[in-house]
């Protein structure tokens, strides 16, 4: 069989395409974003794009209704947008099987919260697999598409940050064949959800989740690990990996399957240990459950609800008890550092952005990219930041409460990518409300953060077709958006200009910046300017261009002169934005 | 095959290419029929932040982290970060690190320095830490982008993995067209 190093993610891809995925949505999301990218790659099966979780979750409702296989994949935020048609689809069921991934952060590697998605699952009464290296989530993935036609229902399939860029090795299998073909059926009763069929189908739903309990009993993706009685640990995901390293001689009970809970499998195992102990991370969720049953358990007692778990912490745990010994893991201090926090890159488009909030004093509503990075030194022009798509409306809120001589400071700052996802709502409500708010829309023509990825006005697909483009300008005129401008965020002048007006008028308004991200690789999008560098004759030292925070300028402190600034020609974009802060004409083309 | 597991952390600045390099290792090790793990976190951390890859192989391996303070071999693509991360490793654990510093946000800015004395220091817990002039040797095996290869080979010398392993994931991870520059580069590391 061969054999190969997957992460979490492109096992998963992998998986699907196993199983005989015809169609697979998603909005891209750190750590989810690689699922549809290598999904991709698979022949026969449509993968795409969408502009949110929610409409992702939806077409891949749309392809099981229509009797195909079909998955939805996002980051555990993604799936609070996906909710609502998430908890009825649980009701309807489904045609061909759908699997819902959801991709959780514990410790906020890349995101604005750690919510464990768990309790979706038991809030929307549907089964969530959790495996715990790339071997199992090509298996679970496989799996879920059969638990999901054989009980009528949505599965979601769990993974965290450690799981999902994991990697480690799989062995591949062949498709399945012989799936039926897709097909328009009617029945109405299952697929049109008014309260009537509702009625009928939520006993459906409860009868099912029984039936699931008593699968997981038995079913091979929960199973007992008996080793020493003494300790019996209930562990799923990642926590199995660093409990088995841990604690080799204690027995597990190793769930696959955490919603519903194999009350029974569980009793049997309790019955089989003196001390019982769950370990998992983040939220006590199966703890809370065992406990529910009757039974005692050690969880959260030792183990930290915060932030992920790692071999070290699991030791710690069990140290404080007196059951692993604690002598390795205790990391030896080294000498303060400074820090190295993440940056924009050299010649963003976003930097002269920010540089003009900044002077200009306003206060910035922010939103998800890698604009969020202008809220860091030494640019610290962003106030706000919740979600995504929440700048907008976070602005209109903002200005409604304030007195009229503090509303005109007010300034929301979104990406094009977040504002297709859930900002044009927004921008629809300020609009219709009048908001007397200033928004930016930062069109890098991608979705930048999570690595470049299309987006509905990028005019690409995922699967590499030139297609429509969202047109900014007219979507924001059309939701009533009556002053709409578009700026060149490279030249400080024109930006801080259109800003100035924008912000003094006591109406909505939009600014759209029109260059791309310097990352971006499409031929003849991103064109790098001429590199420059710093006369030192003419530099005085006045560090006006280090208050921009490129990472191509470099303060010389002088030994006994004046210092000076320097640019590194490697990773010099030739934005010229600095050049235009350098009031002594020091920053010029670099000659040769 | 003993149980033992060796541990290897690869640390940096976003950007620098380790992602390739320990997706190299990883595939050296499967090759040489390891069972492999290998853990890293994308996103936010890339835009030009620390980051830490942990490569882990042996008979089976299961944490695809490092446990705190029990890595064997640290590589180390920049001098600041090799520093940051030796409370990763064990005592007598093996130090390769390049030559190079990348200055931070607020080094950049002036408010505060690159401290000079890192290798020294690095030394003085780790006697045996190997410096590597990357750029230099790769621009002798035919360019200088190759200073991650040199490196690689030369953490190659810690580890008992034959060397026809390596050079068959380098012709498997690495384009056709740079493939010899990368052949010389890793060897000259691995001749250090
Ligand atoms: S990836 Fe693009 S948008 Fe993000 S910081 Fe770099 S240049 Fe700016
Ligand atoms: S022109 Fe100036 S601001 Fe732009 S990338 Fe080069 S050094 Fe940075």
């Amino acid at each position: 069989m061969k054999k190969e190093i997957l992460s979490g993610n492109e096992a998963i891809a992998r998986g699907a395409y196993e199983a005989g995925v015809k169609v697979a949505s998603a909005y891209p999301g750190t750590p989810s974003t690689e699922i549809l990218e290598t999904i991709v790659q698979y022949p026969d099966i449509n993968a795409s794009w969408a502009p949110n979780e929610k409409v992702a979750l939806e077409v891949a409702i749309g392809a099981s209704f229509g009797g195909g296989r079909s998955l939805a994949a996002m980051k555990h935020v993604g799936v609070n947008v996906a909710a609502d048609p998430l908890f009825t689809l649980s009701y309807t069921g489904v045609n061909g099987g759908l699997v819902l991934v959801t991709a959780d952060d514990p410790e906020m590697h890349s995101s604005q919260n750690e919510q464990d998605n768990r309790h979706y699952a038991r809030f929307a009464k549907v089964p969530m697999l959790e495996p715990s290296d790339s071997q199992e989530c090509k298996e679970f993935t496989r799996l879920a598409f059969e638990i999901s036609e054989q009980f009528d229902t949505p599965v979601m399939v769990r993974t965290t940050t450690r799981i999902s860029h994991g990697k480690s090795v799989v062995a591949l299998a062949e498709p399945v064949t012989g799936l039926p073909a897709p097909k328009l059926v009617k029945n109405a009763a299952k697929l049109v959800m008014l309260p009537g069929n509702a009625k009928v189908r939520h006993p459906f739903v409860e009868e099912r989740s029984k039936k699931l309990s008593r699968y997981g009993d038995t079913h091979s993706i929960n199973r007992m690990e008996l080793r020493n009685s003494d300790i019996g640990i209930i562990t799923s995901g990642s926590s199995y990996q660093y409990v088995r390293e841990v604690l080799p001689e204690a027995s597990l009970l190793k769930l696959g399957m955490v919603w519903p809970l194999a009350e029974g499998l569980i009793r049997q195992f309790a019955a089989k240990v003196t001390r019982l102990f769950v370990v998992e991370e983040l939220d006590p969720f199966i703890e809370d459950q065992v406990k529910a049953m009757g039974i005692s358990v050690i969880g959260k007692e030792i183990l930290p609800v915060c932030g992920e778990l790692s071999p070290g912490r699991v030791r710690l745990a069990f140290a404080s008890i007196g059951i692993a010994t604690a002598d390795t893991g205790v990391p030896r201090q080294v000498d303060k550092l400074p820090g190295r926090p993440p940056n924009m890159c050299p010649g963003c488009p976003h930097r002269g952005v920010f540089y003009s909030l900044k002077q200009l004093n306003a206060y910035v509503t922010g939103d998800i990219g890698c604009y969020t990075l202008g809220f860091m030194p030494p640019l610290n022009a962003m106030d706000t930041c919740v979600c995504m798509g929440s700048s907008i409306s976070t602005a209109s809120g903002i200005v409604r409460a304030l007195p009229e001589a503090e509303r005109q400071r007010v300034v929301a700052v979104i990406g094009d990518s977040t504002f297709l996802h859930t900002g044009v709502n927004s921008l629809m409500e300020m609009a219709y409300n009048k908001s007397p708010a200033t928004v930016i829309i930062l069109d890098n023509r991608i979705t930048a953060m999570t690595g470049r990825q299309d987006n509905p006005a990028s005019g690409w697909t995922l699967m590499e077709d030139p297609t429509n483009a969202v047109d900014l300008v007219q979507l924001c005129r059309a939701v009533g958006i009556r002053n709409v401008r578009v700026v060149d965020p490279l030249d400080l002048e024109q930006t801080r200009q259109a800003l100035k007006e924008e912000m003094a008028r006591p109406e909505p308004s939009v600014i759209i910046t029109n260059r791309p991200c310097v990352l971006l690789k499409r031929e003849g999008v991103f064109v790098k300017g001429e590199v420059l560098a710093v006369d030192v004759e003419f530099c005085t030292g006045c560090r006006a261009c280090l208050k921009l925070g490129c990472p191509a300028i470099e303060w010389r402190p002088g030994d006994g002169r004046k210092g000076n600034a320097y640019i590194d020609p490697l990773l010099c974009t030739g934005c010229d934005v600095c050049r235009q802060l350098c009031t002594f004409e020091a920053i010029k083309k670099r000659e040769g | 095959m003993s149980d033992t597991i060796t541990n290897i952390l690869l640390v940096g600045v976003g950007g620098q290419g380790i992602l390739l390099a320990s997706e190299i290792l990883a595939e050296t090790c499967k090759l040489a029929g390891f069972d492999v793990k290998k853990s890293e976190i994308h996103g936010m951390s890339q835009r030009g932040g620390s980051v830490v890859s942990h490569v882990r192989y042996g008979r089976e391996v299961f944490s695809p982290t490092v446990p705190e303070g029990e890595g064997d071999i640290l590589f180390g693509f920049e001098l600041m970060e090799t520093y940051r991360s030796l409370p990763l490793l064990k005592k007598g654990g093996k130090v390769v690190a390049n030559n190079l510093k990348i200055s931070p946000p607020s080094v950049l800015t002036g408010q505060e320095v690159y401290p000079d004395d890192l290798a020294e220091r690095i030394r003085q817990s780790f006697p045996d830490f190997l410096l590597v002039d990357g750029q230099e040797l790769a621009s002798e095996a035919g360019n200088p982008k190759a200073a991650n290869t040199v490196l690689l080979g030369a953490v190659s010398r810690q580890m008992e993995i034959a060397e026809e392993f390596w050079l068959e994931a380098l012709a498997k991870m690495v384009p056709a067209k740079a493939l010899d520059v990368n052949r010389r580069a890793f060897m000259l590391g691995r001749k250090l």
